[in-house]
């Protein structure tokens, strides 16, 4: 065992924890922040996308003591100080780009990193930096339209909802 | 996953003294060892993670060579590159996805040496030397077949230097699913010569196609490569392409890196 201090959410914590645990499992058994899906758990589908140190990593293929001193972010951190939702995940609920919902932690996990790098990406640079994230409900098309909408651009020219 | 412990030394000489334990492997970003050891495929009994490491950290030029440390993410190869070596960047940069490069690494990559990979294209057409905790590699004698390079046990690769060429360019065939290089090609050219390095497509992992080279060396363009193939023997063959197919993407791709190239 060994201890691992870092910051999530803003908040220190500070756990013994096994070589092998891995991210998702620290987070979501540990600390029961369950909105970190495991989805494939082989680092395919993305539902399970944190920040560490402000970049998007895929939480299941990490340990937990690869985290010791950072600062992590997850889906429960993304809403703003007063718990209303932040403008990505209003997007997201305007523009209905979820269905099930399962992947949307990791979507908008992404969707922060890319309008943080891009302020104003192109619709095919969302497509393409969402390479890493499977929908199996929406066809993609709405969750394209809510990062397009949060990032201030006009989505009328976006495909059909 | 097998139990095991993690140690994170934070200089070159602790990882190594770490990696002299019964049962110690090294941890670079962990995007192919954690799956590897998800499926029991690995057992080792300490992990050594590279990642706290910053004297293996980082990329440099000068004088028309670039320097990555090999603790270096495909991320941040991709954004320091992006001047000094534009093929090489994109090349980092279409790596996986974003999550995946932000904690792969470049000396992980080429420790590996995943017969898909496109890092061993890179160093392999660059001619780069893969430089270690203990001496000097070429790409061309470091590189020894599907998952094999000359690294000892317990030896740590700390940086590679890549020579920059006048015109570069990779092309990678995807596997859709995966997005590793059903077929990859780099292809290089110096002053005093082309390089042309495959990867994804040989049973033997990333090889130079010797006879391409020789006829870009003399003239730089798709053109000079009509008629030149790859035979399919010894090239993969699995349920996502034959090696007739891939022998076939081989030529393709390498004239589609040498238009690209310009």
């Amino acid at each position: 065992m060994t201890k691992v201090t870092m910051t999530v959410n803003g908040k220190a914590v500070s756990k013994e924890v096994s070589g092998n645990t891995l991210m998702t499992e620290f987070l979501r058994d540990e600390l029961r922040l369950t909105g970190t899906h495991v989805g494939c758990d082989t680092s395919q589908c993305g539902a399970c996308v944190i920040h560490v140190d402000g970049k998007s990593v895929k939480a299941c293929t990490m340990f937990a003591a690869e985290a010791q001193g950072a600062a992590v972010t997850t889906i429960e951190g993304m809403a703003n100080a007063d718990g209303s939702l932040s403008v990505i995940q209003q997007a997201f609920q305007d523009h209905h780009g979820l269905q099930c919902g399962f992947c949307t932690p990791g979507m908008v996990m992404t969707a922060a990193t890319l309008l943080k790098e891009n302020p104003t990406p192109s619709e095919h640079e969302i497509r393409d930096y969402l390479e890493g994230n499977i929908c199996r409900c929406t066809g993609y098309h709405n969750i394209v339209k809510a990062i397009m909408a949060a990032s201030g651009q006009d989505v009328s020219g976006i495909a059909a909802e | 996953m097998y139990s095991f412990e993690i140690e994170s030394p934070t200089s070159v000489a602790d990882a190594v003294a770490a990696l002299g334990q019964e049962e110690a492997q090294a941890l670079g970003g962990g995007q192919t060892l954690i799956p590897s050891l998800k499926a029991r495929l690995a057992s080792p009994a300490v992990l050594v993670s590279l990642k706290n490491i910053d004297e293996i950290k980082g990329v440099s030029s000068d004088g028309g060579t670039v320097t990555i440390g090999g603790g270096t993410t495909h991320a941040t190869v991709a954004e320091e590159v992006a001047d000094s070596y534009p093929a090489l960047s994109a090349l980092a940069g279409n790596i996986g996805d974003p999550a995946v490069r932000n904690r792969g690494t470049i000396g992980g990559s080429l420790a590996n040496n995943d017969p898909s990979a496109c890092y061993p294209a890179a160093a392999l057409a660059s001619g780069a030397t893969i430089v270690t905790n203990t001496r000097e590699i070429a790409a061309d004698d470091y590189f020894q077949g599907m998952f094999t390079t000359a690294l000892e046990e317990g030896e740590i690769i700390t940086s590679v230097r890549l020579p920059v060429p006048e015109k570069a360019a990779y092309v990678k065939f995807e596997q859709p699913a995966s997005r590793f290089a059903l077929v990859g090609v780099f292809v290089a050219k110096f002053a005093d010569g082309v390089r042309v390095a495959v990867t994804g497509a040989s049973e033997e992992g990333v090889f130079r196609w010797t006879e391409a080279e020789e006829a870009l060396s003399g003239n730089f363009s798709a053109d000079a490569l009509s008629g030149l193939s790859v035979p399919a023997d010894g090239m993969i063959g699995d349920l996502h392409g034959s090696g007739e197919y891939r022998a076939h993407l081989v030529a393709v791709l390498t004239k589609r890196a040498v238009a690209a190239a310009g």
